[in-house]
């Protein structure tokens, strides 16, 4: 399939995984943002193709992942109110809340639906005009323009039934938070390039001169992936540290400028929490007074919700990339896909879910 | 004596599902075996060690049974390809021709929602006979309930059949062998990904056919090409799940070869677009063979030459005995594990 095949090919993995062999001199610890990443390398049995001096840890960009546990128990309260009808992307149904998950939910009779879009969402409201419709807005800078995209058009269209609960957050001041951390690791990030082809790269340079730590743009894909992992392994030996683009066919250095103008006209920038991690300061995006109408929590009286995590639960240890998931005594004991302790173990794209889909024979022999 | 406080205490033991059924566990991955190993055998299944395979065998006067039973619900009714009436004569014929039998005789339950057109139930059932035709099989009995409108989704459809195993037929989902080569009649995903697309609330639209077939005939054709050891039709959870479930039965490992792996482009966009694993589609026209090495080239080549074969591929094989696990070779060299299907299939957010 064009555009996939050429970035999978084998041939080329090969060279690209000498030329880093020959370049490295000793060891580094690279993060990949995205779980989108975290995944490619796994599921292509990329990861233990490298060379032993590279370690990669996983960062924080699963918004499954990332999105707090009282917003869930939100999201599950609003959920069961007998006048909403629920809407989410797939993969939050299976993140557990303190004490069950959308799918219960459901299960109980609550009308929880998968939309692929959230404009769906907005037609839903149009057919269900005795029913409160309400969204759940969650994601990083990617989900973000076609999350405020529904609001707008809510907006314009005079659309009363219809509200998000909102849990936006931003990938430039979680990766701050984590290298002004007394305990980074972190040498080199691979950028997320999805959310790169939102909101360009102009944020990293400051971060990469601040930090002295080298910002490589990177796509999805094998090809992609090592090419990321090269420039920046090429960086640390040359003791580099800039921001530079290796997903040039998808992002550039402006990013998608009506997509941000549509993110800032409906959202303003909030601190949030972190599931893990804990508040960042101005990590995420909320509604903006003039869309204040649209805001679920407000709506559907569930402001006051304060939860905590499980104690066995590395969550936060995981997202930032201080432990790996089979350091975690839980791992593949009391969680596993089908009972999650914690959000990395839900998602599609949490680094505890690939490892027990792809790794877990090195747990169990 | 200070209280305990409960303020904010959350419990560290994992969160089971549920305490009720959810989707998940008709998803035919690991929720689905929870289910069944959880509640159903224990209770139902003391007489059925075969519960694992897709027809259970019985011994009547000397002569080998297969007998199965099968309920077939799906939105949209009519999808690219093929209809729930198709579906529920094929899934059926299938499961019995899985352990090698050949089917014999099939009846059909209906399940009506109130309010259903009689136009729409005559499309269903014309396309239930020339299926049945196809196959070779007669329908020998039915029965009809109607429920009020809103306690079923328009039409549900139950399946059983009866099958006769002709004498030195041994298949079964335990019965993979050592060097054993893995074979698959065609393309995987496409009966997941053309349902998928029918549905209204889907943003995308492809050419896409489901590949609802009758696999009886491609099966006896195997039968007399070379020795068979495991058949699975890989329906809900895809080949990874029946791939799972086999190394388990025969406690074996297997590898596959992901370059060999036939997927239409179509079913690859889409997963690729939806965040899917072909892997995991549901398929309804397909088998995964597990064949003796000597006769697997003549196997494929009879395969090829069929209506349901032609896109026949060697996928993988047994690579040892004794521990069960299903491994990958990616296409760009690396390895894997693969997995089941955990619980339902859900779309990734970006």
């Amino acid at each position: 399939m064009k555009y996939l095949d050429e970035y999978r090919n084998p041939a080329k993995v090969k060279s690209l995984l000498r030329e880093i062999e020959s370049i490295v001199t000793r060891n580094w610890v690279i993060m990949e943002i995205c779980g989108g990443q975290t995944h490619a390398f796994l599921h292509h049995g990329l990861d233990a193709m490298l060379p032993p001096q590279i370690e990669l840890v996983h960062g924080p960009g699963c918004p499954v992942c990332v999105t707090p546990l009282e917003q869930i128990d939100k999201a599950i309260a609003i959920a069961s109110h007998p006048d909403v009808i629920f809407t989410s992307y797939g993969d939050m149904l299976r993140v557990p809340g303190s004490s069950k998950d959308l799918f219960a939910v459901r299960a109980a009779g609550g009308d929880v639906r998968v939309v692929y879009s959230p404009l769906e969402t907005i037609h839903i409201a149009e057919v269900n005009p005795d029913k409160q419709v309400v969204f759940f807005a969650i994601g990083f800078e990617t989900t973000a323009p076609a999350n405020a995209m529904a609001v707008l058009q809510a907006k314009n269209k005079n659309i009363k039934n219809f509200s998000v609960l909102v849990s936006h957050v931003r990938v430039p001041p979680a990766m701050e938070a984590m290298l002004s951390s007394k305990l980074n690791r972190v040498q080199a990030f691979l950028a997320a390039g999805h959310v790169c082809a939102v909101m360009g790269f102009h944020e990293y340079p400051p971060i990469a001169e601040k930090y002295h730590v080298p910002i490589v743009v990177t796509g999805f894909e094998p090809i992609d992936l090592l090419n990321g992992l090269l420039a920046a392994i090429k960086q640390l030996e040359a003791g580099e540290a800039v921001a530079e683009n290796q997903y040039q066919r998808a992002v550039k250095f402006e990013g998608n400028e009506s997509a941000q103008r549509v993110i800032r006209s409906v959202f303003e920038s909030v601190d949030r929490k972190w599931r893990g991690i804990g508040v960042v300061s101005q990590s995420g995006w909320g509604l903006n007074p003039a869309f204040a109408e649209f805001d679920a929590e407000k709506r559907c009286d569930v402001e006051n919700i304060f939860t905590q995590e499980s104690p066995l639960c590395i969550a936060g240890e995981i997202l930032q990339g201080l432990k790996k998931p089979l350091q975690c005594v839980a791992f593949g004991k009391q969680c596993t896909q089908q009972t999650p302790l914690g959000a990395p173990m839900v998602s599609a794209e949490g680094a505890c879910a690939a490892y027990y889909k792809y790794h877990r024979d090195v747990v169990y022999g | 004596m200070a209280e305990f406080d409960f303020e904010g205490y959350t419990c560290p033991v994992p969160i089971r599902p549920t305490d009720t059924v959810t989707l998940g566990h008709g998803s035919g991955g690991t929720l689905s075996r929870d289910l069944l190993n959880r509640l159903f055998l224990p209770e139902l299944g003391k007489a059925a060690p075969r519960a694992l395979d897709d027809s259970a065998v019985i011994l009547m006067d000397g002569q080998r049974y297969a007998i199965t039973t099968d309920s077939h619900v799906v939105s949209p009714l009519f999808f690219p390809g093929g209809d729930i009436g198709r579906l529920a004569i094929c899934g059926t014929v299938n499961d019995l021709a899985m352990i090698g039998a050949t089917p014999i005789a099939l009846t059909c339950g209906f399940v009506l929602e109130e309010g259903l057109p009689f136009e729409l139930l005559q499309c269903v059932v014309v396309s239930m006979k020339e299926a049945a035709h196809e196959a070779g099989i007669y329908i020998a009995a039915g029965d009809t309930k109607v429920v009020q409108k809103g306690s079923a989704d328009k039409l549900f459809i139950n399946t059983s059949g009866i099958g006769k195993i002709a004498d030195g037929i041994n298949i079964s989902g335990a019965n993979a062998k050592d060097d054993d080569v893995i074979l698959v009649s065609g393309t995987i995903g496409d009966h997941g990904i053309a349902v998928l697309s029918a549905r209204e609330n889907f943003g995308f639209e492809t050419k896409l056919e489901s590949d609802v077939a009758p696999l009886n005939h491609l099966v006896q054709a195997m039968i007399q090409a070379g020795e068979i050891h495991v058949l699975r039709d890989p329906t809900r959870g895809g080949l990874a799940t029946s791939l799972v479930e086999i190394a388990e039965q025969s406690n074996v490992t297997i590898e596959i070869d992901e370059q060999t792996l036939p997927v239409k482009p179509a079913v690859k966009a889409a997963c690729e677009m939806l965040g899917f694993d072909p892997l995991y589609v549901a398929n309804e026209g397909k088998l995964v063979a597990f064949v003796k090495e000597y006769d697997a080239d003549k196997v494929l080549d009879v395969m090829k030459k069929t209506k349901y074969g032609e896109d026949a591929a060697i996928i993988g094989k047994v690579i040892g005995i004794g521990k069960s696990q299903v491994r990958m070779r990616t296409s760009i060299g690396g390895t894997r594990l693969v997995d089941m299907l955990p619980g339902e299939m859900l779309p990734r957010i970006c």
